[in-house]
């Protein structure tokens, strides 16, 4: 059995977007302030902390979760993705963040690091997912600025092209 | 909007996490997808000195299907019950209600028996347990027991969970051959709270139905009727449920939606049963 202490800050080591990071955490810090604070990566942004809106999402072992509602201490041992993976540092934007560039899928942009991870996580489950699985994914998202519409056609434009690359 | 200080455990076994409970009582809070209890944390609705973290036990991570029930362990996820082959023809109720829990990223990680633990009258999983009428199993130093659904909740986020007791299943009981089932509910979005939630099981000309978000637990009746001799039946369990007004919905409203959605999904169970 292991017992973290509270007030002290404990080893917690991951992998990030492939890399192996360490750094220490109270057991009571949040996944998204170690990512952010700890780790310096803040792409992953904090809305509401308290799993409503969806800004703070991530992929833990590859399925889309809520950091607000994860400790850091939990993530131990295990692969956390952020949108900071999902391109190369100054290469090519993904496919998916491509079709959101294109349909004007973001406009503050504050939500949109939470819906690519979640949609990325679904994209991979699933490369043809219809209209309702991705009503289903999107649906767990605030986005103030948008309406969804250019968020909707983003997604389905990456749904359509998965199907014209078989 | 940050938990207070707590110390975390991580048990490596179901006696460990139960050693734990019975040394810290009330003040320890369990742990498994934390998809309701860490808004609490966060929020500081709860405060708890010791916090369990359950999530990793293999030993409650199982689904299996005894001759009369499934029973789910309490490390289970909805997302993978939502993906249990066969969920479909085992427990149909499960199957429909569950895409209705919380939203894809939170069944990723938010637990069966976490959401029964917590006991909100509008969720889902909850509501199903009562309409089937099944049952959770507790484990403690003491020993294991095991409550009926209509026992184990007893109020709003009330359950007869004893504090040094752990939720280690639930069962919800299998499909009858010839019964029907059905499922709705409204919410102002997909995903969100139900403001009402409505269970139906029918089966050899009896009707049973559950309401959740209306009453402080998930409440259920019985009636040898047909679905359309049903109206009567429906306004009197609309008024006997209680219901107040609140922000998201007056309790006209509700008792509205008990009569009309209730009669709509008791038909639908009645169409689906042989």
């Amino acid at each position: 059995m292991r017992k973290l202490s509270q007030g002290e800050r404990h080893r917690v080591s991951f992998t990030l977007n492939g890399k192996p990071v360490s750094s220490w955490a109270e057991p009571r810090m949040l996944l998204t302030d170690f990512i952010r604070q700890e780790l310096g990566e803040t792409g992953t942004h904090v809305g509401c902390e308290h799993g409503i809106c969806g800004a703070c999402t991530v992929r833990l072992d590859g399925e889309a979760v809520r950091a607000c509602l994860c400790l850091a201490v939990q993530a131990e041992g295990r692969a956390v993705d952020t949108v900071e993976g999902l391109a190369e540092h100054g290469g090519p934007l993904s496919a998916l963040q491509q079709a959101f560039r294109k349909h004007h899928a973001l406009q503050c942009g504050y939500c949109t690091p939470g819906i690519l991870m979640s949609l990325s996580d679904l994209f991979e489950r699933e490369p043809h997912p219809d209209d309702e699985q991705l009503r289903d994914v999107v649906g767990g998202h605030l986005c103030r600025c948008t309406g969804y519409a250019g968020i909707m056609a983003a997604a389905r434009e990456v749904a359509g092209m998965a199907k014209k690359a078989e | 909007m940050k938990p207070v200080n707590f110390d975390y455990y991580r048990p490596d076994t179901v006696d460990e996490a139960v050693d734990l409970l019975a040394e810290h009582g009330e003040e320890a809070r369990v742990i498994a997808g934390g998809q309701s209890l860490m808004a609490l944390l966060n929020l500081r609705l709860a405060e708890p000195r010791a916090l369990i973290d359950i999530a990793h036990l293999a030993e409650l991570s199982y689904c299996r299907d005894s001759d009369t029930h499934m029973e789910i362990g309490a490390a289970v996820t909805q997302a993978q019950l939502l993906a249990q082959p066969g969920l479909a023809e085992a427990v149909p109720l499960l199957a429909q209600a569950l895409p209705h829990v919380g939203h894809f990223q939170t069944r990723n990680r938010g637990t069966v028996c976490g959401s029964l633990a917590h006991g909100d009258p509008s969720s889902e999983l909850p509501l199903c347990l009562a309409t089937l009428e099944g049952e959770v199993v507790l484990r403690s130093k003491r020993g294991e027991r095991v409550l009926k659904a209509s026992e184990f909740q007893v109020g709003l986020l009330a359950t007869a969970r004893e504090p040094d007791e752990l939720v280690v299943a639930a069962r919800y009981p299998l499909k009858q051959p010839r019964a029907g089932y059905a499922f709705t509910e409204v919410a102002r979005r997909h995903g969100d709270f139900a403001i009402v939630s409505l269970a139906a099981v029918a089966e050899n000309g009896t009707l049973r139905l559950g309401v959740g978000g209306v009453a402080d637990r998930p409440a259920a009746r019985e009636w040898q009727i047909a679905p359309d001799q049903a109206d009567d039946a429906l306004n009197e369990f609309a008024w006997a449920l209680g219901g107040e007004d609140d922000i998201h919905a007056t309790a006209r409203y509700r008792r509205d939606i008990v009569r009309k959605l209730g009669r709509k999904v008791l038909e639908e169970a009645a169409a689906c049963a042989s």
